[in-house]
């Protein structure tokens, strides 16, 4: 251990919720896109799911709301060091759009895509089982533009980075495929309890 | 390199991504994963806020101008604090590195820097990380930062001095006043500054405007110009628009928010 000299650092608050080297974002929400905010309205959002399923379809905003509504109530975890508890994310469980689709036996992963051109890739089980969601509201209120609205993925379970903003759809794989972060350098898979930050960790 | 972004094998949908913003340079993941140890060397006062930190990194093993590293600090009890910043030297400082920091009220890991730090000390970092924010000094580049937001944007400034490059570059920054304008003796003709408080005489005060970012897409380079926007996010969302708005192609608009 390499003491820094003088260095006490915040009050210590047992956080049970708060992975390791993260801190407590309190009421902020830093936003963090690498692209420009793009201006998308709800009519011309759109939601797809191809690739290795037996029925590739696109929803667009009117058909996505008529799927059964789903929230997350809890903390999101950015792998630039912040946490933020209790939020609550409403839409539709991801489940929800994969059982209309039908994910092939062979699927293994997931090349998740913005309306910006943005990726990340997920393997297919950190998707399913009410792990993740298509949010469009945030606290009871439409989610911003720059936190992702009309749409977002919402993967709370790992490094926000994976929650694609401005979500256009899903590509299900039968192997791995980096998407935009993950090629420059960040972990493939991005738990934040195992501080999954960068390639290699 | 090509400018296209990844066609998925299987994609059927494919409306064509519109501003993928693809990665500069490759990154190694050697470097990324391993703590090294820095000592302060220097503490530089560049504005009442700010301040520039020399660190020696023997086995440091050098970056692009864009690239930021992560850094933390062990207190006794083992609590360790850690945050990702920008590097400010250009790569040509070999073993050296400089980091430019804001004091933030309250701040735990700055609040040591500005008020604890001091030559001898040790530190930890990692990096240099992330492509994707990197000039390798190759293209046309146009850099619109606002306050510490010129930190990355003045590693790139100083690269392109230090190998007095012909690429052209140009920096718009905006600082609340002259005095909080970091670097400000180090500026040259290729800066414009923009000051959005308090002004020297004869000096607009003023949010930055399509008044300052038109005429420079209006003198174009041969293939474009690679733009770099860093800043707080109100910044980045309002400079981002700006350029859109006078033309900058989307895909072309890298943006480094600080959050």
């Amino acid at each position: 251990m390499n003491v820094t000299r003088g260095f006490t650092g915040r009050r210590r608050v047992s956080r049970p919720g708060l992975p390791p080297g993260q801190y407590d974002a309190g009421d902020d929400w830093p936003v963090l896109s690498a692209e420009v905010t793009p201006d998308l309205a709800p009519a011309h959002w759109s939601f797809r799911v191809d690739g290795l399923v037996e029925r590739p379809h696109t929803w667009n905003w009117d058909e996505a709301h008529a799927l059964p509504g789903s929230a997350y109530e809890g903390d999101i975890h950015c792998v630039t060091g912040w946490s933020k508890f209790g939020v609550r994310f409403g839409g539709v469980s991801l489940d929800a759009f994969l059982a209309v689709v039908g994910p092939h036996v062979s699927a293994t992963h997931v090349l998740a895509r913005s309306h910006t051109g943005y990726t990340a890739n997920l393997p297919l089980t950190d998707l399913t089982g009410g792990r993740a969601w298509i949010a469009w509201d945030q606290a009871g209120v439409p989610l911003a533009p720059e936190h992702g609205g009309p749409a977002r993925l919402i993967v709370p379970h790992l490094y926000f980075w994976k929650s694609v903003k401005w979500i256009a759809g899903l590509t299900l794989l039968d192997h791995d495929e980096p998407g935009f972060w993950e090629g420059n350098g960040y972990h493939e898979r991005g738990n934040p309890w195992e501080e999954q930050r960068y390639r290699g960790d | 390199m090509t400018e296209q972004t990844h066609g998925t094998p299987g994609t059927s949908s494919a409306s064509p991504a519109r501003f993928a913003v693809p990665g500069r340079i490759a990154v190694s993941e050697q470097v990324a994963a391993e703590w090294q140890t820095a000592t302060l060397t220097e503490v530089r006062r560049e504005t009442p806020h700010a301040s520039t930190f020399r660190l020696a990194v023997p086995r440091w093993a050098g970056h692009l101008p864009g690239q930021h590293l992560m850094l933390r600090l062990t207190a006794e009890d083992g609590y360790v604090a850690q945050r990702h910043y920008s590097l400010a030297s250009a790569p040509d400082d070999s073993g050296y590195i400089e980091l430019t920091l804001d004091r933030v009220p309250d701040g735990e890991v700055s609040g040591w820097f500005h008020t604890v730090a001091r030559p001898g000390d040790s530190i930890e970092v990692r990096g240099p990380l992330s492509g994707f924010f990197a000039w390798p000094g190759d293209r046309p580049a146009l850099l619109l930062g606002a306050g510490s937001g010129i930190v990355p944007l003045m590693s790139m400034v100083r690269h392109h001095r230090a190998r007095g490059l012909s690429v052209p570059l140009r920096m718009l920054v905006s600082a609340r006043g002259p005095e909080e304008l970091i670097y400000a003796g180090e500026l040259g003709a290729e800066t414009t500054a923009v000051f959005t408080r308090s002004a020297p005489a004869g000096v607009p005060v003023g949010r930055m405007s399509a008044a300052h970012v038109a005429p420079l897409l209006a003198e174009q380079p041969p293939g474009g110009w690679e733009a770099y926007v860093c800043g707080s996010n109100g910044f980045a969302e309002h400079a981002s628009r700006l350029l859109v708005a006078a033309g900058q192609p989307v895909d072309r608009i890298r943006i480094e928010r600080f959050g």
